[in-house]
């Protein structure tokens, strides 16, 4: 079901990264404060866009699950936690090498955007754990919701009051960019704003299709006889879908 | 503060590039790896239920 369309998608996705790529490095004219070094806000910022962005979807995809009490709502919202949070390492580490080569430090520990986006990600890396400490799907799943809803709503919330606070080294996000950006960087950055989109859309995807077949390979196994009964259910942190019999 | 020169910024700019696709790279890798579990599972259910319908078939005879 999710896998449908997801081999154009990937290509689009690959051809899109690739022009990007290209249109940074060669086409966009180089920053005259910070030289060739700023090409990396090419990927750094449309890369933490998506993951605040996925966070805060995923927190829509958890209301969705609580009102329908339909488990392939957790499974969405639990993915797109999952690749919000692998998107986000890449934001820390692509921020850590730009901060080195433009302030001379890997962090800066006073600065509140750098602090509150570690915020963010310290808060998120605990989803995969509560999920794993709980052992019945249904609880699980439930629980793993509230969590994506109240800290889908405290990304907006951080993200306004970071912007509220006096900028110490970090650029203001989103003040700057369509304002104060020539028209070339402009072009770049909208078309990196699209492919990191598409690269999360499809990676999403992917996973959601992964965990889709999985399930059905184990219904499949249990109808089968394969699976033994006497084996105890391996615990997981990744959502049950076939517990509620929700694999179609 | 004068921009870093080229052969300054290079390297940081390259590092920041490599470390995205290398961390998309890891990813579709363990997926691709977690695909060719689920591929070896169906086999071997495939396989399964063949074996029981040339048994049930032989059953039948």
């Amino acid at each position: 079901m999710y896998g449908k369309g997801l081999r154009p998608l990937s290509l689009i996705t690959a051809a899109a990264v690739a022009l990007t790529l290209a249109a940074a490095l060669f086409w966009a004219p180089n920053d005259a404060y910070l030289g060739f070094l700023q090409k990396i806000f090419y990927v750094h910022v449309p890369l933490a866009i998506l993951t605040l962005c996925g966070f805060v979807a995923a927190g829509l995809m958890a209301v969705a699950h609580l009102r329908t009490r339909d488990p392939r709502w957790d499974m969405r919202s639990y993915v797109a936690i999952h690749i919000s949070l692998i998107f986000g390492v890449a934001v820390l580490i692509t921020g850590s090498i730009w901060a080195r080569g433009a302030w001379g430090h890997w962090w800066v520990w006073n600065d509140p955007t750098l602090v509150s986006f570690l915020l963010v990600m310290l808060l998120y890396a605990t989803y995969q754990p509560l999920r794993f400490a709980i052992e019945d799907p249904e609880r699980q799943a439930r629980y793993a919701s509230v969590f994506a809803i109240t800290a889908g709503a405290f990304v907006p919330i951080n993200f306004a009051i970071v912007r509220l606070a006096p900028a110490y080294v970090h650029p203001r996000t989103l003040s700057n960019i369509s304002g104060n950006l020539p028209g070339r960087m402009q072009v770049v950055f909208y078309l990196a704003l699209f492919a990191v989109t598409l690269l999360w859309i499809t990676l999403w995807r992917f996973e959601m299709t992964a965990k889709h077949v999985a399930a059905q390979l184990r219904q499949l196994q249990n109808l089968v006889g394969e699976a033994s009964d006497e084996a105890p259910a391996r615990r997981s942190a990744a959502p049950s879908l076939t517990h509620a019999g929700s694999v179609s | 503060m004068a921009p870093l020169p080229l052969h300054t910024a290079g390297p940081y700019v390259a590092a920041a590039y490599i470390a995205f696709f290398l961390i998309v790279l890891i990813y579709v890798a363990i997926m691709a790896t977690k695909l060719t579990r689920n591929e070896r599972t169906l086999s071997e259910l495939t396989e399964q239920v063949k074996r029981r319908q040339r048994a049930g078939d032989d059953n039948g005879r």
